[in-house]
């Protein structure tokens, strides 16, 4: 099947990258709350949930907006939109703040909007949420980025034609340590070539993700 | 009350991320829910934890909760009868 990344955004060591072109650099690095907040700020999304989201949403969430913003997803039925994203540590990060205020129980006063994120795929709900998409979804793990994984997962969805445009990625957040990359796949025939003079489709296969990741 | 009132407003915008929101754009006789500050479920939830932690107060009728958080005003006059000594 003949697929392309029409759009991506990467989120890693202080800085955004959208479809090649830096986005935002915060030299002053706190931490990525102040990071993550700043470029909400800076995007004027204005989705007051984004504040109530765990780290991780906020981080696919963020990329994910992001991608929208350079693609044209509107020329897709919600429901054949997927999305698929991937990481290594789970909903971990909540899983230790929401375990943490369970573990007195002379003081035991378990917080529901933490529960709600002690899933993963949970960033996926968030996209979704605030975009409407409706298709098929999956969230993966695998120890470190899995691009086969992915490819095979994505390719699978649209060669049965469940989907014909997917959101896919990987999306890793563990004590304050962070990567996200997002990319819109889709097939070729529905690929307006005109639309996006910047950026060139890249053929959608296990190198390319890889450079994407890795991309500097 | 009105002491009540102000530290309740800040309160809510603490326990719920309302980082958008300043005590003064609360309206204290304002819905909560719906139009108002556009909580959802889930604020529904850490307003009753928020009652129990900060008050030591216990919703033991999840039906009273609709009465009880109609309002910051609403919150205040529920927690001033209830609250123990």
């Amino acid at each position: 099947m003949d697929l392309s990344v029409t759009g991506y955004c990467l989120i890693s060591e202080k800085k955004v990258i959208v479809n090649d072109q830096l986005r935002f650099y915060q030299e002053n690095f706190l931490n990525f709350a102040n990071f993550i907040k700043s470029l909400y700020k800076q995007e004027e999304i204005n989705y007051p949930k984004f504040y109530k989201m765990d780290s991780l949403s906020k981080l696919g969430f963020l990329a994910s907006e992001l991608v929208f913003k350079v693609s044209d997803i509107k020329k897709y039925r919600e429901d054949k939109i997927g999305v698929v994203m991937s990481n290594s540590s789970s909903s971990l990060d909540t899983d230790i703040v929401y375990q943490n205020s369970i573990n007195d129980r002379s003081n035991y006063f378990p917080s529901p909007s933490v529960f709600v994120y002690t899933l993963p795929n949970i960033v996926i709900g968030e996209i979704c949420i605030k975009s409407r998409i409706k298709g098929e979804n999956a969230f993966l793990i695998s120890e470190t980025f899995d691009a086969r994984l992915i490819c095979n997962f994505v390719n699978e969805m649209m060669e049965n034609n469940r989907v014909q445009a997917c959101l896919c990625g990987w999306v890793e957040f563990l004590g304050e340590k962070y990567e996200g990359l997002v990319m819109l796949v889709e097939k070729n025939e529905f690929i307006d070539k005109n639309s996006n003079p910047i950026f060139n489709p890249t053929p959608f296969n296990e190198q390319n993700l890889n450079q994407l990741l890795h991309r500097n | 009350m009105e002491e009540l009132i102000a530290k309740l407003k800040k309160e809510v915008i603490e326990q719920l991320n309302l980082e958008d929101i300043s005590v003064d754009d609360i309206d204290p006789e304002a819905p909560l829910f719906g139009e108002g500050l556009g909580l959802d479920s889930i604020d529904a939830l850490e307003l009753i934890v928020l009652l129990e932690k900060n008050y030591g107060i216990k919703i033991e009728d999840p039906k009273d909760g609709k009465k009880i958080f109609f309002s910051i005003k609403t919150m205040a006059e529920y927690i001033t009868e209830h609250k123990k000594a």
